[in-house]
């Protein structure tokens, strides 16, 4: 018997894979530089 | 580009760049996945699937390249001594693992619908697998060498043998029997269809920019680490 594969499933599958992965990717870089650049900031404060 | 090496210059440029890449990195990958999904037709093989290639191909395209940038940074520091050099390949690292995973991941739930498996133990594969592997293995090491105040020239060196996989990567398709199809685009030619490649090169264009915001934020990130660090243990060095 043949699977039915619906092929937008793979579709939509990958695609969130790729999006989530991106996005997370790039806001963990921006707010990471933010923490380390302020603790670097607070150093000099002190 | 040696005038770039100077951290404060680097600074000052990275201020602005950073966010410029990053936003014009998503509008341009945005726009581009819009049009891979909804604008492009169907393949006449592949049917609605030939979608993915607008994720994949990109991803593809930076995990190798994100060694590449690890490779000639580290050749950099090792010529010319650049610290600035070793902290662009570690900031390389991260991104091109996780565009190495994107790929393998979109690369195993495209094959399902066109090749009838998750995945397969053919040249491509298995060598995209040991670049994710390799990744791992640098992003370890520098951590240690930090860590362990050792010679950042270990991490540098295994860069520049990890590259070796680069070429085996792009020619395995050539060299031994895959599911996975030929070279589609090499220098000068494609036989993709101008439909698919333009918003292909849309992708592969919006993508990279991203991947260089990412850098320039990781670099950012390492180097102020690195300034905090000196700087509270020259504080305690004072206060003994």
């Amino acid at each position: 018997m043949r699977e039915a594969l619906d092929q937008w499933d793979f579709v939509v599958a990958a695609y969130a894979v790729g999006v989530i992965g991106t996005l997370g990717m790039v806001a963990w870089a921006w707010f990471d530089m933010q923490r380390a650049e302020k603790r670097r900031d607070e150093s000099r404060r002190k | 580009m040696h005038g770039f090496a100077n951290p404060k210059r680097f600074l000052s440029l990275a201020a602005w760049l950073t966010p410029a890449l990053l936003i014009g990195g998503l509008l341009t990958s945005a726009a581009a996945l819009y049009w891979g999904l909804f604008q492009v037709p169907p393949d006449r093989l592949m049917g609605e699937t030939v979608r993915i290639l607008f994720l994949h191909v990109p991803a593809a395209w930076l995990g190798m390249g994100g060694w590449m940038a690890i490779a000639l940074s580290s050749l950099a520091f090792l010529v010319w001594r650049h610290p600035l050099a070793a902290l662009a390949a570690r900031a390389a690292a991260l991104p091109g693992l996780a565009f190495t995973i994107i790929c393998l991941a979109t690369g195993s739930i495209w094959g399902r619908p066109t090749w009838g498996t998750w995945w397969v133990w053919d040249g491509r594969l298995t060598s995209m697998l040991v670049l994710a592997f390799l990744y791992a293995a640098y992003i370890a090491l520098a951590q240690a060498a930090q860590r362990e105040g050792l010679s950042p020239r270990i991490p540098a060196l295994f860069g520049l043998l990890g590259a070796i996989n680069i070429p085996i990567i792009n020619r395995s398709v050539v060299w031994w029997n895959s599911l996975h199809q030929p070279p589609s685009i090499t220098v000068g030619k494609s036989a993709i269809d101008a439909e698919f490649l333009i918003p292909l090169l849309v992708a592969v264009i919006g993508f990279s920019l991203l991947f260089g915001g990412v850098v320039l934020a990781r670099m950012r990130a390492l180097l102020a680490d690195i300034q905090a660090e000196a700087r509270l243990r020259r504080r305690a060095m004072e206060a003994v």
